[in-house]
């Protein structure tokens, strides 16, 4: 009896910490998705990231709303996207080069901004469950099995979720999607019917890259509400990887983010109950896991075939 | 005259004139434009005629936007216009072909269609409302299009019939059309005129550049000639002959004949024997190919394209897996080799997609020229490329093969398609073949430039070599070929002797209709 309570609360756990762990992939994968769509690689993800987490974790941090932790983050990868824009679009620099440079940034920078403004780890109060109660003591949460799952998320991991749906819709059903999608084909196409192939990169790159400042976010001031040097630890670079593995799909990426982050909280599990095996090789699960989906021929040739090519007109 | 006279069916305003004055357009080492005057009016189709490389794309670019010019102005039914990229162009109501497909693979026709235009309920797609419009166009012009197929499944002329709905649909008062029918059949080339001379007769203003003579004369009113980025004379398509409209383009007498001088026959250099071969999806697409050709001696394979040409070039390249049968070069069994044995045993291959298959775009002139051989002397001594050998060597068959480039330092992506193609050539021949495959070894290419080629495929075949020509050009076929096998749907219908063969009879047997006489 105790034994199948207990399994059964470990299996809950790894669903419930499954879903929320997905949230920081979500948001930086399908942004990336745009990015990548549109014919940009944007290796800087992870460096964004820890930017938007530390400004949205300072920001609730000096104010004590985490809506405004929220905006800032945003902001943050707004402007971040930009500076990727200027120095991969306009003056066409090597797309990977670049992200890592962004990369480089974003680590060094949000380092030093938390020893100088921060200095220790502190917790802030950032986004909480939202728990869905009816009544004072009547909260769908407390449903057995499926409240656990379904009802005792934040707002944040919510807007993760319904992002996959909305990011399907924009790329496939609106004219902007059908630009974007165009632009990482074939650009000299898009740019002879007078579309301006710059500005839809610049714009995708942008959305793109304020998500993956929301998906730091998503860490500091929702999952885990501190912030520390180089919290992410290589999130934004699975991210990336995330999109290859979803074929450039948003639902594809879905199906990658939970299974990643599924596979993550099993090994968090494994750790916790200090089975059998070295944490070391639970630790790698999920990595090995991503090489092996990359590695799956048929995903190549999805690949949008501007990706990485700036756009040039023939004239200069 | 009543105001509707000045609109098109579409119900968009005409472009009763347009005239482009004294235009200059330098690109490093070439002028591509040398105040060149050109005009065209409502109803009117006119012709743009050059050799390759002669500034037609270059000019057409500028009124389409893409270019900037150093002087000149455009006038628009009698006012001075500034376009400076295709959204204005567009907003003029001017439209272009370009002579590289502009179409997105991976979507649909309807979507094609659709971008960059405003969608009637932004900022969702209304692709029904397209498709519907692209129905009722292709019915006014008969035109052949589904709007939900994927383009990437399109043969070529399906896809030129994608890139004409699009101008169609944007109104397009003037069309500019380069190279249109380079890639097409004899009967697509017919349904297209078709479309075209109902364009003019509804008012639009059409330019058409082709270099068919006879598809100048079929279709167009008036015919402006180009020689190294200089207008070098303009005239009334009735008023002139080939051989004049030949003369003028090239600056000399042009022989449009060609002489098969009598050659001794050697021994067998290509055998093909039982070849079947499939391709991805399963579908066979060579059946039981029995063929040999001669040191001596240039067969050509006619046929619609799509029947087995291109599996074909590309089973004797060692391009394409074969399920069974054999093939000899030079009496070496080298079935199922990679290319590079073919090439060490004699073969040399000009594909049938140059840009793709046949040059690496971002490279030199002079790197391009050495593409199979810089491994081995005397382009490379160890593990070092000898550069000096290699310009020298690059020097030589520019000035040999009469490839126009500012220098053999020049990136290969800005040549003009029909140079692309005698550097390929030069490559090919240079490299002291046994056998040579060439597929589609004109298309694109200027009369002066095609009658050069068939001279090299001649004096090669006087030389010994043994060639295989596939070609759509049935003329050409005739012309060059001492037998022609006829394909269709993979197999080989027969072999006849070109001499003995009427050009109905090859059309019978390309038809699938008749086998050899
Ligand atoms: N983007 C470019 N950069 C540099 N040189 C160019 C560029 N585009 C064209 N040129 C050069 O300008 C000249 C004119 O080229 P253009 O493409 O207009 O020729 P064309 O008449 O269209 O020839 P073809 O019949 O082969 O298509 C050529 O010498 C070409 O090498
Ligand atoms: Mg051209």
């Amino acid at each position: 009896m105790n034994d199948q309570l207990t399994l059964m609360t470990i299996v809950l756990g790894i669903i419930h910490s499954g879903i929320r762990l997905a949230t920081p992939y979500l948001y930086a994968a399908i942004g990336e998705t745009f990015s990548q769509r549109s014919g940009v690689l944007n290796l800087g993800v992870e460096g964004v990231m820890l930017m938007g987490s530390f400004f949205g974790f300072y920001a609730v941090y000096q104010t004590g709303n985490p809506w405004l932790g929220l905006l800032a983050a945003l902001v943050v990868g707004l402007l971040m996207g930009l500076i990727m824009g200027v120095v991969s679009i306009t003056l066409k620099a090597e797309q990977g080069i670049s992200g890592i440079g962004m990369y480089m940034f974003g680590l060094g920078l949000s380092s030093l901004l938390f020893k100088t403004m921060v200095g220790s780890v502190e917790g802030v109060e950032g986004f909480s469950e939202l728990r869905f109660c009816v009544t004072d003591t009547l909260c769908l949460a407390d449903v057995p099995i499926l409240g656990d799952i379904f009802f005792n998320h934040s707002i944040v991991t919510y807007g993760a979720f319904a992002l996959v749906p909305l990011a399907w819709w924009i790329l496939n059903k609106t004219t902007w999607g059908l630009k974007v999608r165009a632009a990482g084909q074939n650009p000299e196409a898009v740019d002879s019917l007078g579309v301006n192939v710059d500005a839809v990169r610049y714009v995708s790159v942008m959305v793109g890259s304020a998500l993956a400042g929301v998906a730091g976010a998503s860490l500091s001031i929702s999952l885990l509400g501190i912030f520390q040097e180089n919290m992410t630890n290589g999130m934004g670079f699975t991210a990336v990887a995330l999109v290859y593995f979803g074929s450039w799909r948003p639902y594809g990426v879905l199906v990658g983010a939970l299974l990643f982050s599924g596979v993550n909280a099993l090994q968090l599990w494994v750790q916790v109950l200090k089975l059998n095996i070295p944490s070391d090789v639970a630790v790698m699960l999920p990595y090995l896991l991503t090489i092996v989906a990359l590695a799956l021929p048929f995903r190549r040739s999805m690949q949008p075939a501007a990706l990485t090519k700036p756009f040039e007109r023939g004239e200069n | 005259m009543t105001p509707d006279a000045k609109l098109l069916p579409s119900g968009l305003p005409r472009i009763e004139s347009m005239e482009m004055r004294g235009i200059v357009k330098k690109f490093p080492g070439v002028l591509a434009c040398d105040h060149v005057n050109f005009d065209v009016k409502a109803g009117e189709i006119h012709a743009l005629l050059g050799e390759n490389g002669a500034g037609k794309s270059t000019l057409m670019k500028i009124l389409y936007g893409l270019y900037h010019p150093e002087e000149g102005e455009i006038i628009l039914n009698g006012l001075p216009v500034e376009i400076n990229s295709p959204t204005d162009s567009l907003n003029h109501g001017i439209g272009m072909i370009h002579q590289h497909f502009m179409l997105v693979d991976t979507l649909t026709v309807a979507e094609n269609v659709a971008l960059g235009l405003k969608s009637t309920r932004e900022p969702r797609m209304d692709l029904d409302v397209v498709s519907a419009r692209i129905r009722e166009l292709a019915v006014k012009y008969g035109l052949k299009v589904d709007p939900n197929a994927l383009v990437s499944k399109l043969a070529v002329g399906e896809r030129q019939r994608v890139e004409i709905v699009k101008a169609l649909y944007r109104g397009a008062a003037l069309l500019v059309l380069d190279e249109p029918t380079a890639v097409l059949t004899p009967q697509e080339v017919e349904e297209l005129f078709h479309i075209f001379r109902q364009m003019a007769a509804d008012g639009h203003a059409l330019i058409f550049i082709s270099h068919k003579l006879d598809e100048i004369f079929a279709l167009t009113d008036r015919v402006t000639v180009l020689r190294d980025g200089k207008a070098v004379g303009s005239t009334l398509t009735s008023q002139i002959n080939k051989a004049g409209l030949a003369a003028m383009m090239v600056g000399r007498e042009v022989s449009l004949s060609r002489e098969r001088p009598d050659v001794t026959v050697g021994k067998v250099r290509l055998s093909l024997k039982g070849i079947n071969a499939f391709n991805a999806d399963g579908q066979q697409i060579l059946k039981e190919i029995n063929l040999e050709v001669r040191s001596g001696e240039i067969v050509g394979v006619a046929g619609i394209s799509g029947n087995g040409q291109r599996p074909l070039a590309e089973t004797v390249a060692g391009l394409q897996p074969v399920a069974s049968g054999t093939v000899e070069l030079d009496g070496q069994l080298v079935t199922g080799l990679p290319p590079a044995r073919m090439f060490k045993a004699g073969l040399s291959y000009i594909p049938e997609e140059r840009m793709h298959d046949g040059v690496v775009k971002d490279f030199s002139v002079a790197e391009n020229l050495i593409l199979q051989d810089h491994i081995h002397a005397p382009f490379s001594k160890g593990i070092f490329l000898d550069f000096k050998f290699i310009a020298k060597h690059a020097q030589r068959l520019i000035q040999a093969f009469n490839v126009k480039t500012p220098s053999r330092e020049t990136l290969v992506k800005n040549l003009s398609g029909g140079n692309i193609q005698k550097l390929i050539l030069a490559r090919e021949l240079a490299r002291g073949p046994r056998v040579l495959i060439a597929a589609q070894p004109t298309r694109g290419v200027d009369i002066g430039a095609t009658e050069y080629i068939h001279a090299q495929l001649l004096k090669g075949r006087a030389e010994g070599l043994a060639t295989l020509l596939i070609s759509e050009d049935l003329d050409e076929v005739k012309a060059m070929s001492d037998r022609i096998a006829v394909l269709f749907e993979g197999r080989i219908m027969g072999i006849v002797t070109s001499d003995e063969v009427s050009t109905e009879q090859l059309g019978l047997m390309m038809a699938g209709e008749a086998a050899a006489v």
